[in-house]
């Protein structure tokens, strides 16, 4: 014990240098990375802020001048934001299609994610024949591209099921506005294989003794469901749900084909590439208008983006 | 024609329509799940009693039916990935094989179009440079960027902003690449990329019309969205090595270098994975940047926005559909690759 005890102040020595050497390089090593990071981080925003910038800058401003000279040169307008909004059809009206995108969104996010946690329930919970057998049918259908489904499914809903000759189900018939029912459909159908699969990892990992407990007070299978399953995957239905939010948002491919062009049903992502094509030169309707369109997923995102990531993370890591 | 609110009723009327059926639906199934079994085990009971009260033998107790209960469940997920996804895709697979109107069956015709002509080998050149280039460039970025990111103050605000372009859409993130490209051909240019040449004393340039440099800044756009998908998984997988090997190997006095390459990524080797391949099966069904930049013109044409012009602009089916298969088969083989990866880490 008195030969051990002189070591510990000696030991402390010794190590003090080393360590404050080591806080130092840790520090100034800190320093560079976060300056480093930093410039990177804003190299990457700068596109965005460009076109942030240009959106409020008038017309004959955008199309002879760079949008850096802004700060040198200040001037700034709402008009742009106006016209594209509300004006005349030929300049975007896409306050139109900002209604059709929220049409679009909300249904679309609310069927597969109600769908695929009853699933999830089913496969994680009720034991029946054959249910590992249909969790990786399920599981592996994500890997179909959904160009695999896309001219059956509109030929589906245009001329109904015909099976040798015999009408089994009648085409839907659809205008206008009716149509945000085959988007609907559609975006659930390519939907749900990803969010079984994201919703039975948060389900089939709450505790067994819950469920049995809950089993022996003569619960049933539904009310388990209701009272016990959803409060408690909540994040997890947070997580899919702004997943499938940003992707049905952001769509483009889904609703040119389903949604048609016009205003009646076609979503902002729609309008915008029309307008980018035929329109290739009109900045001052381009910047405010991609304004336009990103302005809610990023809110949704910027707010939410906790359970984003943990979505992201389960989703993918536990593959 | 200004913008007029009324006519805009019908899209509300149409999305209540959809909330009621949703409402109708769910509430509807699990109302039935509550009252069906109940009702059974009501009469159940009954029975029992009767048995008892008229001293018969006592009714077998039947466990109750939990495959109906679960067909209940799984219902409408079924339906829909029966209707929406996997009759469509066998169709799609027959289609392949038919004309462009689906009447006649035409054997391989459709996939030998596709390797013998000369626009589509492009498409299919283009998208291997896709799907080369874009999983390598965002997963080093993102990679590179989450090593930094780790020591650096401000940690959250940073990865935020290289993350941000994930909920941009394709569209959107095409348009606000469009304008950094964008050329004028007398007095300032409005474009940075443009600028940024002008200053350094170069000739500016209408980027997307020239091919294959083309095709490479397209990709720049698919890079910019993806790297903060990398970088927030790969920055995880590196916040979860274990302290007490970062400690010891520290310690013992490695070089950061050497930090790097025997500690850090040997332990994140698995969320890589994840990264290349799922970045890998994205870049292969590009479309919204393509068609929105450059609609597929000047060779930028990639499978996807091939597949949709072959099969809903010329109403080729038969082509399109050959297109879509294809897309499918490459697919493959980089699942086939996860799996017995994730199967190799089970069992090591």
């Amino acid at each position: 014990m008195t030969t051990a005890t002189p070591t510990v102040p000696a030991g402390t020595q010794a190590t003090g240098p080393t360590t404050r050497a080591a806080r130092v390089r840790k520090r100034l090593n800190s320093r560079t990375a976060t300056l480093v990071s930093i410039v990177i981080a804003l190299l990457w925003t700068i596109p965005t802020f460009g076109l942030f910038i240009s959106s409020f800058r008038p017309e004959d401003q955008i199309k002879t001048t760079g949008w850096w000279t802004f700060f040198s040169d200040p001037q700034f307008t709402l008009e742009n934001y106006q016209e594209v909004l509300f004006s005349s059809s030929s300049s975007g009206q896409l306050a139109s299609y900002f209604i059709n995108s929220l049409a679009i969104t909300i249904p679309s996010v609310l069927f597969p994610l109600a769908f695929a946690s009853l699933a999830a329930y089913a496969l994680a919970w009720i034991n029946f024949k054959g249910r590992d057998w249909l969790y990786i049918a399920i599981f592996s259908l994500q890997i179909v591209p959904l160009q695999m489904a896309l001219v059956p499914l509109l030929k589906f809903f245009s001329t109904g099921v015909t099976v040798a000759g015999v009408q089994i189900l009648p085409a839907w018939d659809l205008v206008d506005e009716q149509k945000f029912a085959q988007v609907w459909f559609a975006h659930t159908c390519f939907a749900l294989p990803f969010a079984v699969f994201l919703l039975h990892n948060f389900i089939s990992q709450l505790p067994g003794d819950l469920m049995e407990a809950a089993r022996v007070d003569g619960a049933t299978h539904p009310k388990i469901f209701r009272t016990i399953v959803l409060p408690l995957i909540t994040p997890a239905l947070a997580a899919f749900g702004i997943f499938q939010f940003l992707w049905v948002w952001n769509d483009l491919l889904v609703a040119l084909i389903f949604a048609g062009g016009g205003d009646e049903t076609a979503p902002l992502t729609v309008r915008l590439a029309e307008l980018a094509g035929t329109r290739g030169n009109e900045w001052q309707r381009l910047t405010a208008g991609a304004f336009v369109s990103i302005v809610v997923p990023l809110i949704v995102f910027l707010s939410l983006q906790r359970f984003f990531v943990r979505g992201l993370l389960a989703g993918s890591v536990k593959g | 024609m200004e913008f007029d609110f009324a006519a805009e009723q019908p899209k509300f009327l149409m999305l209540m329509y959809g909330l009621i059926a949703f409402v109708a639906v769910v509430g509807g199934l699990l109302l039935l799940l509550d009252v069906v079994p109940a009702w059974f085990a009501r009469r159940r009971d009954e029975r029992l009693v009767a048995a008892v009260a008229s001293g018969a033998t006592l009714p077998r107790w039947r466990k109750p039916r939990e495959g109906l209960i679960a067909l209940f469940f799984l219902l409408p997920t079924l339906l829909f990935l029966l209707v929406g996804l996997v009759v469509p895709a066998i169709r799609t697979t027959l289609l392949s094989f038919m004309d462009k109107d689906s009447s006649n069956w035409v054997g391989l015709a459709n996939y030998s179009w596709l390797f013998s002509e000369d626009s589509i080998v492009r498409v299919l050149i283009n998208s291997l440079i896709w799907v080369l280039l874009v999983p390598l460039a965002a997963t080093a970025f993102g990679l590179i960027y989450a090593v930094l990111v780790d020591k650096a103050r401000f940690e959250a605000v940073a990865k935020s902003l290289i993350f941000l372009p994930m909920a941009i859409s394709f569209v959107g993130a095409a348009i606000i690449w469009k304008f950094v490209y964008a050329y004028r051909g007398d007095g300032d240019q409005i474009g940075l990329l443009n600028q940024i040449v002008v200053s350094l004393g170069g000739e500016p340039k209408q980027w997307l019309l020239e091919s294959p440099l083309n095709t490479f800044l397209l990709i720049v756009i698919m890079v910019w969205i993806q790297a903060g998908f990398a970088m927030v998984v790969l920055s995880a997988a590196i916040k979860a090595i274990p302290a007490d090997i970062v400690e010891a190997a520290r310690l013992d006095g490695v070089s950061p270098w050497q930090m790097f390459w025997q500690i850090t990524m040997p332990s994140i080797r698995p969320a890589l994975i994840v990264v290349v391949v799922t970045l890998s099966i994205a870049t292969l069904k590009v479309f919204d940047i393509v068609r929105t930049a450059t609609n597929g013109n000047y060779d930028t044409n990639v499978i996807a926005t091939e597949m949709y012009n072959q099969a809903f602009r010329y109403q080729e089916n038969g082509q399109g559909s050959a297109l879509a298969v294809f897309l499918f088969v490459l697919v493959i083989p980089i699942v086939i690759y996860q799996i017995r990866n994730l199967r190799q880490q089970r069992e090591g």
